[in-house]
Formats: structure tokens, sequence, C-alpha cells
């Protein structure tokens, strides 16, 4: 039977704003079916993004929803989860907001290891405001802003994650459909700060300016960098030169943030 | 001619002509036509699913038969 995305997104909401090809839309339906799965109901779940393109998301979503500040989602999610630690709170954004203006706040939710899962569509480029280089522009890479191409190293954002101190780190693409809401679920189930990144497309205004002749160009790219945890350990360095690695990339139980703040409440309660 | 495993429903206002769909099935059941996708081979459809899980736009549904 086809999917039935219509029960979890607002009535009258379709069809979306994104652009044709825009791998956004293929993270929602993916992000849908992994909330289905978890069994996450409308009233325990906050869906909270900042401004872009993929901050559109939980616009359509008919869960609870905010739309917040540029770059500011995980300081408004952490402000949810703190005051109500029984709501899945989910973060949904793109690598601009999430690395550029919001990195500091993604850096510190990664550190604090809060129950919360953090979604990051990657299409290494500031989509809605015109296609303005991000921290996960390749280098090299043609942006309005880099037009004699990007000097700038690029971020690996689930290695930052890792760095950064999440608990669970997963990385996906938008070709690869199926397994976005597998990792998403794993990252739901996940007790801590769970990282799901997925490689996106922009095809208007990346796309164009990087020789990629259409969106189908830009989904066999990721198509063929994407390489799976299990299949990269049996490679040799020079075979994964130019791979992505995709699957969970990192998994570790620590202290979870609410529970420590608790016990804090707890203490300066008995004193 | 094996008998088609889906039926598959393109709705149309949604379809914004992406062409992912056609592009990825393994069994070239798709086909662009001016800027909608239309099923072009539905006897060949094996209702692997793919192209309603790429679908951007929430435009191509595959009921199974
Ligand atoms: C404080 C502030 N600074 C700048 C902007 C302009 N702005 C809006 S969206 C955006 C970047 C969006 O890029 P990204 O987060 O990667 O998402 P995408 O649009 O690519 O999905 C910027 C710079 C803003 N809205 N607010
Ligand atoms: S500008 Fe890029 S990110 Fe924004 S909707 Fe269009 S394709 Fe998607
Ligand atoms: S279900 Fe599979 S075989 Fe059938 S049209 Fe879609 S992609 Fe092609
Ligand atoms: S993937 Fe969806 S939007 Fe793109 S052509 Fe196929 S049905 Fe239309």
């Amino acid at each position: 039977m086809a999917y039935d995305y219509a029960k979890h997104i607002r009535p009258g909401k379709l069809p979306h704003i994104w652009c044709p090809g825009c791998g956004h839309g293929i993270a929602m339906k993916g992000m849908i079916r992994a909330i289905d799965a978890c069994g996450l109901e409308k009233n325990n779940t906050a869906i909270v993004s900042g401004i872009g393109c993929a901050s559109r998301l939980p616009g359509y979503m008919d869960y609870c929803t905010l739309h917040t500040a540029h770059g500011r989602a995980a300081a408004f999610a952490t402000g949810v989860k703190m005051a109500r630690p029984e709501m899945n709170v989910i973060v949904v954004g793109g690598d601009g907001d999430g690395t550029a203006i919001g990195g500091n706040h993604f850096i510190h939710a990664c550190r604090r290891n809060i129950d919360m899962t953090y979604i990051i569509l990657n299409n290494s480029i500031y989509g809605m405001t015109g296609g303005q280089f991000s921290p996960c522009t390749p280098t090299g890479a043609k942006a309005s802003t880099t037009v004699y191409g990007n000097p700038d190293p690029t971020f690996d954002i689930s290695k930052l994650a890792i760095g950064a101190g999440a608990s669970f780190v997963a990385r996906g693409t938008a070709f690869h459909a199926a397994q976005i809401d597998k990792l998403i679920a794993e990252g739901i189930k996940h007790k801590g700060l769970a990282v799901i990144e997925i490689l996106d497309d922009c095809p208007t205004t990346y796309g164009r300016r990087n020789k990629f002749r259409s969106v189908v160009d830009m989904m066999k790219r990721l198509k063929e960098i994407a390489v799976p945890v299990a299949a990269a350990a049996k490679m040799t360095a020079e075979q994964l030169e130019g791979k992505v690695l995709t699957g969970i990339l990192h998994q570790e139980n620590k202290p979870e943030y609410c529970e420590q703040y608790a016990q804090v409440i707890a203490r300066a309660k008995c004193a | 001619m094996s008998s088609p495993k889906a039926k598959i429903e393109v709705i149309e206002r949604y379809c914004k002509g992406c062409a992912i769909c056609a592009e990825f099935c393994p069994t070239n059941v798709l086909e662009m036509d001016a800027f909608v996708v239309k099923v072009a081979r539905p006897e060949a459809c094996t209702a692997c699913m793919q192209c309603e899980l790429r679908c951007p736009d929430f435009a191509i549904e595959v009921h199974k038969l």
C-alpha cells in the first residue's frame, strides 16, 4: 500500500514551496516514517527549526512546531526539552542554520548531550537567500559569494558532532531514501543528543553554478559518493578517496543533560 | 508479458517534473512528458517502491496489487 503521509501533514499545506527536485521533501518523508515507526504522538512531539528552506519543514508537520530565529533552533529546543523533558524534541535545519550562524548552539547541544534528535539537511549552501557559501560548501565550489571558487576548508558535520560530544551520529543521503527513516528512528530511540546528517541537493542555487546539468545529476553524485560504514571497513584509503561514509557513525552511552539537571535540582532542594 | 505488481498513481497537481522517479525506476516504467511524469509501461512495475520513496513532492504513490 502507498504510505499514508497525509495524516502527519497539516491539511491544505501541499504542494510545498521547495523547488523541483529539492531533497528537503525526501528528508521530510523519511522523518515522517521515522516518527510513525517510533509511535510518537502529535501532542508529545515538538519539531523545532531556525530559518532557511530546510527550516520551513516544521510548518508542514501536524505536530507541536516552533519556527524560530536563524541559527537558534537548538537553543529554543533545549528550552522546550528542559521545561518538558517528557516531550520528544526534534530539531531540523540546514547546514547554514546549524553550522554557520547556529554553530555555537549546535556544538553546545552536542556537548550537553541533551536528549533530542537534530536532523541537519546538508545541501552545502545557503539555499533560501540565493546561494551564498556555507561552512559546508566544498573547497573550490562556486557560490554567489565565491564566484572564483571557495577558498575555505569544509566542515564535516558528523565529525564535528562527534568531537563536540553528541552520543549518536549518523549520516544518510537524499538519494538513499529508504535508509533515512531507519537512521532517524534510531536517533529518536537513542537517549542523548542524536545528530542525523542528510546529504542533500539544492539544484537551484548550488547545482546550476557547479556544473550539475539537472537534479538527476545531483542524485547520481550522492549515489556515487556514499559508502556504508561496513563496506568502507573493507576498502583501502585509495578506494575511499572522495567517498563519504553513511550509516550509524558513532553511538555511546553517556550522561544525559536533563537527568543531570534534575539531580542538580534535587541537590539544591536538600541543601 | 508479465502482469504489473502495483498500480502507480501520479498526483499531477503535486508533481514538479524533477524526473527523479523516472530516472531511477529500475524497470523503466515511468517517462517524463511535458514536466509531468507519465506511467508509460505499467506492466513492467515490480512494486519496488523506489519512486514513491524518492519523490520529494508526495506526487507518486505505489498501490501494490
Ligand atoms: C539573523 C539572520 N541572519 C541572516 C538571515 C538570512 N538567512 C535566511 S536563511 C539563511 C541561510 C539558509 O541556509 P541553510 O540554513 O543552509 O538552509 P537552506 O536554505 O539551504 O535549506 C540566511 C543567511 C536571517 N534570516 N536571519
Ligand atoms: S533554493 Fe535550494 S534549498 Fe531552497 S527550496 Fe530551492 S532547491 Fe531547496
Ligand atoms: S514501484 Fe519501482 S518498478 Fe514500479 S514504477 Fe516505481 S520505481 Fe518503477
Ligand atoms: S519524483 Fe515526484 S515530483 Fe519528481 S517527477 Fe516524479 S512524481 Fe513528479
